[in-house]
């Protein structure tokens, strides 16, 4: 039951071998056992979990149940839950507890699914280790000295080690795709404005984007069927036709381009990565799929681009937190300018203050145009080049990481280190475009290797079907640790 | 033309980014914090090195235009639940220090 997909839960529970709160039971006792170790979870609450699968159960019994019913999944702790504290990984809303369901909760709720606790993430999103959250390190179940990759390192975490079936994510830099990666699991960051950011705590508002993180591509696909649709709260949220994004993943590979940027296979690509990679495109060539060389001329740009624009947008983002409305407030303060700066000081955490300081700097007077404007333009011909690419392949894969999970405390003192390996995932989010990463073998040290898959713009069923395919020749996404 | 070009970051610039961004920074972090955003500088000077002539800027990855909609009521008044989370309140307002001039 622990590995079973998100398709065989539903079957059973339909089938009534198995309920939703004897499964949801499951999972807290193996949480109980082994969360004290890995950390993926920052909020438990049995009560209300098992409350839901309750009213899951009632659900299913009287015959008007979904697809997902009854289906415990982990909630990353950036997504506002009624009545749930959310914490976003920060001092700063150690305290809060959402008034309110962000759209995706809502999606979850209105599914019969049951929330089975808030996973632990960098703090405000920001940070590829996990090692910035307030509330500990998350470790990586394949080897707990290692990272399990950030920003949704703690749901990377819970799906790796069977904590829970599923998990969702966010991606604003590859906060989706590198943990994935990191801990051999499938996620998808979707196309920007196709899950609603109403309730899911901004960070880079331009560039963040929710997304599942599942054992299998099909599962992200169910999942993203949930997860989806056009939310008038969020002003950027698209007005679509509701896709279903499972319709294609069966679909023959045969003729399928696949473009290999020569930026993504050059130096600073781990020995151990790139043979991995090359061996899944064998793989993918064995089903029919031929493969283009192809440029991406500006990638070099995306990570002083992106480090320059989302350090912008948080700070602009982060100003609310002010000890205010909600969150933190200094105990101890004098006027109120004080309090303020006493407040974000105390509240925010060494990585967050550093990214508000860019990002204050660069929409400064007088550095505006220089650093923020010159970003914007740069970023045009970032998404230029993928659009041209798309000209002439129909998918775009690479290494999701230049390496595997690094050791807890490697990178932690040099920011500049941690944002360099970023590179190949950060240009997806500055383009909008829709990234996936899957498990396509191990590095020399036993550690997963992700193989990253780019579409064009709302190209997720072809994306789904392309990574379905894989999993069903391969096995990789079926290993677990220990 | 505007020409960018990267002065180096000085403790005066520490501190008053820290000030505009409301964090109280002490002198020793004001120094880790010009040692460590001199690095993250150098990164981003890379951008200078590109010619952006004619490039319109990109704000956005879909062009879309913000909606509208009729200018009636469409929020209930859910003041008491918000105000639950907050630090200090009275009578329905948020209490916060004097300003004092």
């Amino acid at each position: 039951m622990l590995n079973a997909t998100l398709k065989e839960l539903s079957a059973q529970l339909a089938a009534k071998k198995i309920s939703s709160v004897e499964l949801t039971g499951e999972f807290l006792a193996r949480i109980e056992r082994l969360n004290p170790t890995l950390n993926a979870f920052v909020t438990l609450d049995k009560e209300k979990s098992l409350a839901q699968a309750k009213a899951a159960d009632a659900l299913l019994a009287s015959g008007s149940a979904g697809t997902l019913t009854g289906i415990p999944f982990a909630q990353k702790d950036i997504f506002c839950a009624q009545g749930w504290p959310t914490t976003c990984g920060s001092k700063m809303l150690a305290n809060f507890v959402a008034p309110y369901d962000a759209h995706v909760i809502e999606q979850f709720n209105r599914a019969g699914a049951v929330n089975l606790g808030k996973t632990n993430m960098d703090e405000f999103a920001m940070g590829s280790s996990n090692e910035t959250s307030y509330f500990g390190k998350v470790k990586n179940p394949w080897n707990t000295n290692a990272v399990p990759g950030g920003s949704s390192g703690g749901s990377a975490a819970a799906v790796a080690a069977r904590l829970a079936p599923a998990a969702t994510g966010t991606d604003t830099g590859g906060s989706i795709r590198q943990p994935a990666a990191l801990c051999g699991i499938s996620g998808i960051k979707p196309t920007y404005g196709t899950v609603s950011r109403y309730g899911m705590i901004a960070f880079a508002s331009s560039l963040d984007q929710g997304g599942p993180m599942a054992k299998s591509a099909e599962d992200c696909a169910l999942m993203l069927n949930l997860m989806t649709g056009f939310d008038p709260r969020d002003s950027t949220s698209l007005e679509r036709e509701k896709e279903d994004y499972t319709r294609d993943l069966d679909q023959p590979l045969a003729g399928l381009r696949i473009g290999l940027p020569r930026e993504y296979f050059a130096a600073g690509l781990s020995a151990d990565v790139a043979q991995a990679v090359e061996a899944a495109l064998a793989e993918y060539r064995k089903l029919g799929a031929v493969t283009v060389d192809i440029s991406l001329p500006n990638s070099q740009l995306a990570i002083p681009v992106y480090y320059v624009l989302a350090p912008a947008e948080a700070s602009s983002n982060l100003s609310r937190y002010d000890g205010v409305r909600y969150g933190y407030r200094a105990p101890e303060y004098g006027d109120l300018a004080d309090m303020y700066s006493k407040t974000r000081a105390q509240g925010f955490g060494a990585e967050v203050k550093r990214r508000i300081m860019i990002g204050t700097y660069v929409l400064s007077a007088g550095y505006y145009d220089a650093y923020y404007l010159k970003a914007q333009k740069l970023r045009r011909l970032i998404a230029q080049d993928f659009s041209a690419a798309f000209q002439q392949c129909d998918v775009i894969m690479g290494p999701t990481t230049p390496t595997t999970a690094f050791n807890l405390g490697e990178k932690s003192d040099d920011p500049v280190s941690m944002y360099l390996s970023d590179i190949y995932t950060i240009a997806v989010n500055l383009a909008g475009l829709p990234g996936m990463s899957i498990p396509c073998g191990f590095g020399s040290n036993q550690l997963p290797v992700g193989l990253q898959i780019v579409g064009d713009y709302f190209a997720e069923a072809k994306m789904l079907n392309v990574a379905h395919l894989y999993q069903k020749a391969t096995d990789w996404h079926l290993r677990q640790p220990q | 033309m505007i020409v960018g070009y990267f002065m180096s970051l000085t403790l005066a610039d520490v501190k008053r980014i820290a000030y505009l961004a409301r964090i109280e920074v002490s002198e020793n972090e004001a120094e880790d914090y010009l040692r460590q955003l001199s690095g993250i500088f150098e990164l981003v000077e890379q951008m200078q090195a590109v010619d952006t002539t004619g490039i319109a800027p990109m704000a956005h990855a879909q062009d879309v235009v913000l909606r509208l909609r009729p200018d009636i009521i469409s929020e209930t008044d859910r003041r008491g639940d918000y105000q639950s989370v907050a630090p200090q309140t009275e009578a329905g307002l948020y209490l916060v220090p004097k300003v004092i001039e």
